[in-house]
């Protein structure tokens, strides 16, 4: 299959490329950017007039739902929401039932989506047996089967002594720690941000410094033990501060936000919403607005989907009883778009943090179109508006707080070694 | 105005009171339904000089248009500062027509006790009337069609007025 | 903020459709609630103390956290409306079958149900049944988690109302557990909106939300600043399970620096009445001279909340 790709803006942020070029595909991999090689001949022509042509997208959290929660989605559903979304590599979280804690589950996971022909899924493994914080995983095991990185998921590790061992053991293999900041203690029972809405709406608070703390604790070994970390889903403007400060002291650190916190606050709950109850919460707007700079500065290095759906008997519940989290690879590209169209980033700038900067922390050959490499691909019409709502979501999570909104940008085809996995009516 | 013109209201009111004077006696009970109906009660208690307070009813508890326009905005409370069990009372509304107020009094007085009797004394009787409810005393009979409003204002000197409005 | 969805309490009239918080509530409807409440309190003083206004209406008690004296006011208000009451305990059991609370409040409109008092553990509960209900159905919240207790805010107000006239030049105190408790969030609301001036909380810092202030009170941390002068004092109970641990080392502390004692009271005006929203822990948040002495109108409280929920009641079937 040779696939000739024109007229397209074509913007590999990686590459430093932003301008009209096409390309050329064959045999699964770009073979040449810009003008045809001798000979080619393609036996499929998209015509990108008036669309963005970009690296599929990778997103650093997006929940499978396999094993143990297929009621909620399955492999299936959510792997076409993901093409239908233009990501083509995805990293997935290790709180499955039972979790990723094995490597016959990896590897099975790995097998059942290699199968699906669709996005590349990257299984971060489990750092404790059973996500229980106390003893390690065979980690170089699991990384054999398939994992990328280890993490806790969102289960705490209470014990400091564990987390310091696994950190050493990680860095020994060179292994990357995910971990999620969040004090289990100072969170316990919260499910809003501590601030004037929990106030007002009697929703028990967590506050931030259920994150800096946990966030200091983290930063702190990391620099004993020169293991390499990933924040994941940052969400308060002094967690950012921090985190820059550690880059800033050459402490191995990196960190991503949620696409929902660059654009929603704890205003947006409303009158208790439930879509609105995610996990970090929803902060403040200056919070918001502090993660929307650092994002903009590099401190922030991505921005993922944190895909998590949830059915609706369990969402539908009042607030604090609703399970956390919202749908996302389908709105991951329009809501980054969004940030950079309010904020003034240029696309490149916008679209690096959901491809090659994501693909540099999940440590992939992906993200980029230099000629030679696998022809994941997304192309995408940046003016085209769409509602959010059940039927035009392939997830098969509706619970997202854009519900009934109007979103800017909608994925045309999404390519996956060459082949064109994903193609909007 | 448009129509015929009303009599005057404290002419009316005058004859009220003499055609109910030899009517009443010491024990009588007077009662007065919300808002027009209490000014004529009030100047008839005074001036039948009645021993027995003066009664006043709201009736919106009681009223069977409440499925349609829901409570009255300004419900005034009821009151009854006399033992309601075995007397004779006398129940007086400015305008009666249709009958249906009466009607809410009369079940909202039986929450009170068992009345011995009651008789109702109206400043105008414009007839229209879907309820077998009529008048033992009553100033004036005026024949009002039925997009007429007949209505009773009282000004700041107390006086009372009649006016009429076409829907 | 780009989700501005319009007040869920009132319908395309303005009108209140359901009760779930006083917050953003129209001063006017406050007032009418109050002056409507008036008439049904002179009903309640009354040999009959039933008025037919309800009649074939069925109004549904939903608890699905125990309460029985709330549950009860609501009955006889309900029963004094003649409205056809049904009480419904959901206990642990059914929600633990796994029926979620909307299915269990879509078997029940299924049941020719006019209106709901709904009682929850949870912070916005009400609103969330209020979002699934036929359009028909009227919703009272009952009080739900730490958010709302409507109609005790309205009582109170009522009560203030009865022995203050006024709310324009009144300082009133809330005392104790403001953190977890509903009923001062509708205090607070209700006092703001009928204009009173000055409203203080005070408890220790562990009691009160962060951002209190926000709300528009002032923060006292000493009680005897905090009662210095002030025209209405109202208690909050204190839940027993929040006496000791982190939040507070003990009921005997609390009560030597928050609890409600004569000398305390004497630093208030020397007219200042005391509410409670009660079940009462004498000798934890009130002293039992306080509680029984002449300043108290804890009892009136009770009274006035049957003619509260009948005028709140009898206002949302008519609209």
């Amino acid at each position: 299959m040779k696939i000739h790709i024109k007229n397209g803006r074509l913007i590999d942020p990686k590459n430093g490329i932003d301008a009209q070029q096409d390309v050329f595909i064959a045999a699964g991999k770009i073979v040449a950017v810009g003008s045809a090689p001798n000979g080619f001949s393609a036996n499929r022509m998209i015509d990108a007039s008036s669309m963005i042509v970009c690296p599929g997208l990778v997103d650093l959290s997006a929940r499978l739902r396999e094993p143990g929660f297929e009621y909620m989605a399955t492999l299936e559903s959510e792997m076409v929401a993901a093409i239908a979304g233009g990501v083509t590599s995805l990293a997935c979280p290790p709180d499955t039932d039972p979790p990723l804690d094995e490597p016959g589950l990896v590897e099975m996971l790995k097998f059942r989506a290699r199968n699906l022909h669709q996005a590349h899924v990257y299984p971060v493994g489990a750092l404790t047996q059973a996500l229980k914080g106390e003893r390690l995983t065979e980690m170089a095991e699991l990384v054999d089967a398939g994992c990328v990185a280890f993490s806790q998921a969102d289960a705490p590790i209470s014990d400091n002594n564990v987390l310091l061992c696994g950190l050493q053991y990680a860095a020994t293999f060179g292994f990357t720690v995910w971990l999620r900041a969040q004090d289990a203690t100072l969170a316990r029972n919260g499910v809003a941000h501590d601030g004037q809405v929990a106030t007002r709406l009697g929703l028990p608070a967590i506050p931030v410094c259920a994150e800096t703390t946990a966030l200091a604790t983290f930063l702190l070994l990391a620099r004993e033990t020169g293991a390499k970390i990933h924040i994941c889903r940052l969400s308060s403007a002094e967690g950012v501060d921090m985190v820059r400060q550690a880059k800033r002291l050459g402490i191995p650190v990196t960190c991503d936000i949620a696409v929902h916190h660059a654009h929603l606050s704890e205003m947006d709950i409303g009158y208790f919403d439930p879509n609105c109850h995610l996990t970090p919460p929803l902060r403040s707007g200056r919070d918001r607005d502090a993660l929307r700079l650092a994002l903009a500065d590099g401190t922030v290095d991505a921005i993922c989907s944190d895909h998590t759906p949830i059915d609706e008997d369990v969402k539908q519940l009042p607030f604090a009883e609703a399970e956390s989290g919202a749908t996302g690879l389908e709105l991951l590209l329009p809501l980054t778009l969004k940030w950079a169209e309010e904020s003034n980033i240029p696309l490149p700038a916008a679209l690096a943090k959901i491809t090659s900067d994501a693909a540099r922390i999940l440590n992939i050959d992906a993200g980029h179109l230099s000629a030679g490499s696998a022809a994941d691909i997304c192309v995408f019409d940046p003016e085209r508006c769409w509602k959010v709502e059940p039927a035009a979501l392939k997830s098969q999570g509706k619970n997202t707080p854009y519900l009934g909104l109007e979103l800017k940008g909608k994925v045309k085809q999404t390519l996956v070694e060459g082949l064109i996995v994903y193609e909007a009516k | 105005m448009p129509g015929k013109s009303l009599p005057d209201a404290e002419q009316l009111l005058q004859a009220l009171t003499d055609k109910m004077r030899p009517e009443v006696g010491p024990e009588t009970g007077l009662i007065g339904i919300h808002t027009g109906g209490v000014w004529i009660a009030e100047r008839l208690h005074r001036d039948l000089k009645l021993k027995v307070p003066l009664g006043t009813l709201d009736v919106s508890f009681y009223r069977d248009d409440y499925e349609k326009i829901g409570l009255h905005r300004d419900v005034k409370t009821s009151s009854v500062p006399f033992e309601v069990e075995g007397r004779h009372l006398i129940l007086v509304d400015d305008v009666l027509y249709t009958g249906r107020t009466i009607r809410a009094a009369m079940n909202e007085l039986f929450d009170y006790g068992r009345a011995a009797s009651i008789r109702l004394a109206a400043l105008v009787d414009r007839g229209g009337r879907e309820l077998p409810v009529a008048a033992q005393f009553a100033g004036a009979t005026i024949a009002a069609a039925p997009n007429q409003t007949i209505e009773l204002r009282r000004d700041s000197n107390g006086r009372l007025e009649l006016v009429m409005r076409e829907n | 903020m780009w989700l501005n969805p319009s007040n869920p309490q009132l319908n395309k009239n303005g009108e209140l459709h359901h009760l779930l918080t006083l917050e953003g509530l129209p001063e006017a409807i406050l007032w009418q609630i109050l002056d409507t409440a008036k008439s049904f309190v002179g009903v309640t003083q009354r040999e009959v103390k039933k008025v037919p206004l309800l009649r074939g209406k069925a109004v549904f008690n939903l608890f699905f956290e125990p309460s029985t004296r709330t549950r009860t006011t609501f009955e006889i208000a309900a029963k004094r409306l003649s409205a056809d009451v049904i009480n419904l305990a959901i206990n642990q059991s059914s929600q633990s079958k796994g029926e979620s609370v909307l299915d269990t409040v879509a078997n029940l409109a299924a049941m020719q149900a006019d209106m709901f008092i709904v009682r929850h553990a949870a912070s916005g509960a009400p609103h969330l049944i209020s979002r699934h209900v036929a359009p028909e159905i009227h919703i009272i919240n009952a009080g739900d988690g730490r958010h709302a207790h409507p109609t005790q805010g309205l009582l109170d107000m009522f009560t203030i109302r009865h022995y203050k006239q006024d709310f324009s030049s009144l300082r009133v105190a809330i005392i104790g557990d403001i953190l977890h408790s509903r009923v001062a969030r509708s205090q607070i609301h209700a006092l703001t909106t009928l204009g009173c001036p000055e409203i203080r909380v005070i408890g220790p810092k562990t009691l009160l939300p962060s951002h209190v202030e926000k709300l528009g009170v002032h923060v006292y941390h000493d009680m005897r600043n905090g009662l210095k002068d002030v025209d209405v004092v109202m208690m909050l109970r204190l839940q027993s399970e929040r006496m000791q641990g982190a939040l507070l080392p003990s009921a005997q502390e609390f009560y030597k620096y928050y609890g409600l004692t004569e000398d305390k009271l004497a630093l208030a005006r020397p007219d200042a009445i005391v509410l409670h929203p009660g079940p009462m822990n004498r000798g934890v948040e009130i002293d039992s001279s306080v509680a029984d002495g002449g300043q108290s109108v804890i009892l009136p409280q009770v009274t006035f909340g049957i003619g509260i929920r009948m005028a709140v009641m009898s206002i949302l079937a008519g609209n």
